[in-house]
């Protein structure tokens, strides 16, 4: 017996290293370029101590000013806002049409998005650009012009997933509220709209988390379709941003651990207290194959 | 005869209603998606600058360039590397923990709220952080790059490198970087699958007299194997295309020595304005991906009939 427990707790003590030592490997990273960006430009490259003395925020009020950090912040906020509230509606209405109503063409369409989903296709950012030249969303003289034809695209970009999860959600949802909905003479799109829509609020909370973390943290399309208009305020979102930021900075490590510091933290902060629902949501389709 | 044809109008202003639910999603799709789609394979075929207004149709002309293009299938091995370094590393130790933590053990959510924190992070912010940690210069005699430090304060002197400029180390380095930033993902799923297991399936093998090892192998594995199907397609179609780690870490150098395919396309577009040798390779690398899915696709069913 006491061999029993003393085994069980050997194999404890073994497992809880294991994690604490990943734990640290995860978490070592941030630490030292929070750590980084507290000090100076003399003393970075000499000081190696875990907490260096003379901390100093001055890097912070830099990066914030010189790095336009706080239009890009608003700009990145407004962006995943725009593109996450799209997707919910068109996504929405598709995945309803297809689960719910008939109309000729339905099978065919959807069939298409699927394939969408299953084919990738590398280099389609070069079409899609030259696409966007064209119609004149990249070089409009007004920036939000550009900003939408920004949005369009990402809209795109999450369309197919969030359409196909929220139609097997639909299919399993029981059609007796919505039979009663329209015996009572409610419309198709009032029926979807109170009725369908709010029952479907679990599978809308994983698409809003899914594609608001893919669009914050989207930087090829933001870096070829949105560009600047000389004399106007930058329309670049954050990962763009700390890009040219970093190109420009790129051997001032504590200013530009700093402007790290100010993209990283917004998303972690939202992600501890999110995080039940992110996990369970990734957790959901996993196992849903 | 009027009733029939009052019915028949109904019936297709209900098809039309019902048309319009999509119609918002159809459109963005078509001119965002689809049309990019087709126009890759015609630029494919095309010689053009992405100004002009000739753009000459040369049949495979591309395709057969990039058969002879050094550089591109250095990159096209170089993301093999990373992907099998992923594939293999990276979803060992994702399954390994969601192993240990699938017992009860304490602290369990804390560590999964932690492992789960490099995935939520931008490759842009992790590469920097990554490369400042990995720099290989000296001033005043001491290494300012962490990992040169450290290896210097142990006395690993000779392991001291500068690590994203050296050919040999710096694709280790981003395929290690990547895994760091993608084990949470394998590791959420497959801690989901596992959890999905029945219990009795586990005292049914304890009764029959199967030690742990053969428990893991005729019970775990078996009733994972749709999981891992999953996590290791997602791995091959995310690691393969993984190119913003290579652009914040060493952009694509030294020389080519880190260079991947999609950087290869950036740079055939953006630098040398070859659209249309872009979507050649676009085209080729695209195949190459379906290729690898549906091989692994069959090898699950073979899987599956033993």
């Amino acid at each position: 017996m006491n061999k029993y427990v003393l085994y069980r707790n050997f194999k404890g003590i073994g497992i809880h290293t294991v994690m604490i030592l990943v734990t640290l490997t995860c978490l070592f990273p941030l630490f030292w370029m929070l750590r980084s960006s507290l000090m100076t430009q003399e003393t970075i490259f000499t000081d190696q101590s875990l907490i260096p003395s003379g901390l100093q925020f001055g890097n912070y009020v830099k990066a914030w000013t010189e790095g336009r950090f706080g239009l890009y912040l608003l700009n990145s906020v407004i962006y995943t806002a725009t593109v996450v509230f799209g997707i919910v509606i068109v996504a929405s209405w598709a995945a309803y049409a297809f689960s719910r109503l008939e109309f000729p063409g339905r099978r065919f369409f959807y069939t298409v998005f699927i394939l969408a989903m299953m084919i990738p296709l590398p280099g389609s950012f070069v079409p899609l650009t030259v696409l966007m030249t064209k119609i004149g969303f990249i070089n409009s003289p007004y920036p939000w012009v550009r900003q939408l034809g920004y949005v369009l695209c990402m809209i795109n970009v999450g369309l197919s997933l969030s359409i196909i999860l929220l139609k097997t959600f639909f299919d399993q949802m029981p059609p007796d509220l919505e039979d009663a909905a329209r015996i009572d003479g409610c419309s198709k799109m009032g029926i979807w709209r109170h009725v369908a829509l709010p029952l479907a609020r679990p599978a809308i909370a994983v698409i809003v988390i899914f594609n608001a973390l893919n669009v914050w943290n989207e930087y090829i399309l933001a870096m070829l379709l949105l560009n600047d208009i000389p004399g106007k305020p930058t329309i670049m979102p954050l990962q763009r941003g700390v890009m040219v930021f970093a190109n420009a900075h790129n051997v001032e490590y504590p200013l530009l651990m700093a402007g790290l510091t100010i993209a990283a933290v917004p998303i972690i902060i939202i992600y501890i207290f999110m995080q039940q629902h992110i996990i369970k949501g990734l957790a959901a389709g996993a196992v849903k194959g | 005869m009027s009733l029939l044809s009052k019915n028949f109008s109904s019936h297709w202003k209900d098809y039309l209603t019902s048309f319009l639910f999509i119609f918002p999603a159809v459109l963005i799709f078509t001119v965002f998606y689809v049309y990019p789609f087709f126009e890759t394979f015609n630029l494919a075929m095309r010689e053009w600058n992405g100004i002009s207004l000739m753009r000459p149709f040369i049949w495979f002309q591309n395709f057969q360039d990039l058969l002879t293009d050094g550089v591109w299938w250095q990159a096209v091995w170089h993301a093999f590397y990373i992907t099998l370094f992923a594939l293999t590393i990276q979803n060992a130790v994702a399954f390994m923990l969601a192993l240990a933590c699938d017992r009860e053990i304490r602290a369990k959510n804390f560590y999964r709220m932690v492992f789960f924190i490099p995935p939520v992070l931008s490759e842009v912010v992790v590469g920097f952080v990554w490369k400042w940690i990995l720099e290989g210069g000296m001033q005043g005699g001491q290494y300012f790059g962490l990992l040169n430090h450290f290896l210097h304060s142990v006395g690993l002197n000779h392991l001291i490198t500068d690590w994203l400029s050296n050919p040999r180390t710096a694709l280790t380095c981003i395929a290690i970087v990547h895994s760091w930033k993608g084990f949470g993902w394998g590791f959420i799923m497959f801690l989901a699958g596992l959890q999905t297991i029945d219990h009795q399936l586990y005292e049914a093998a304890k009764v029959d007299g199967a030690n742990s090892w053969k428990t893991f192998w005729n019970v775990t594995v078996p009733m994972m194997l749709p999981v891992i199907v999953v996590v290791l397609i997602l791995t091959i179609l995310g690691s393969m295309q993984a190119f913003v780690l290579v652009l914040s870490m060493t952009n694509e150098g030294p020389g080519y020595h880190t260079t991947v395919p999609v950087t290869r396309i950036l740079a055939a577009m953006t630098g040398t304005k070859q659209y249309g040798y872009a979507c050649a390779m676009g085209v080729t690398f695209g195949a190459i991906l379906i290729a690898l899915s549906l091989t692994l696709k069959k090898v699950e069913s073979k899987v599956k009939q033993i």
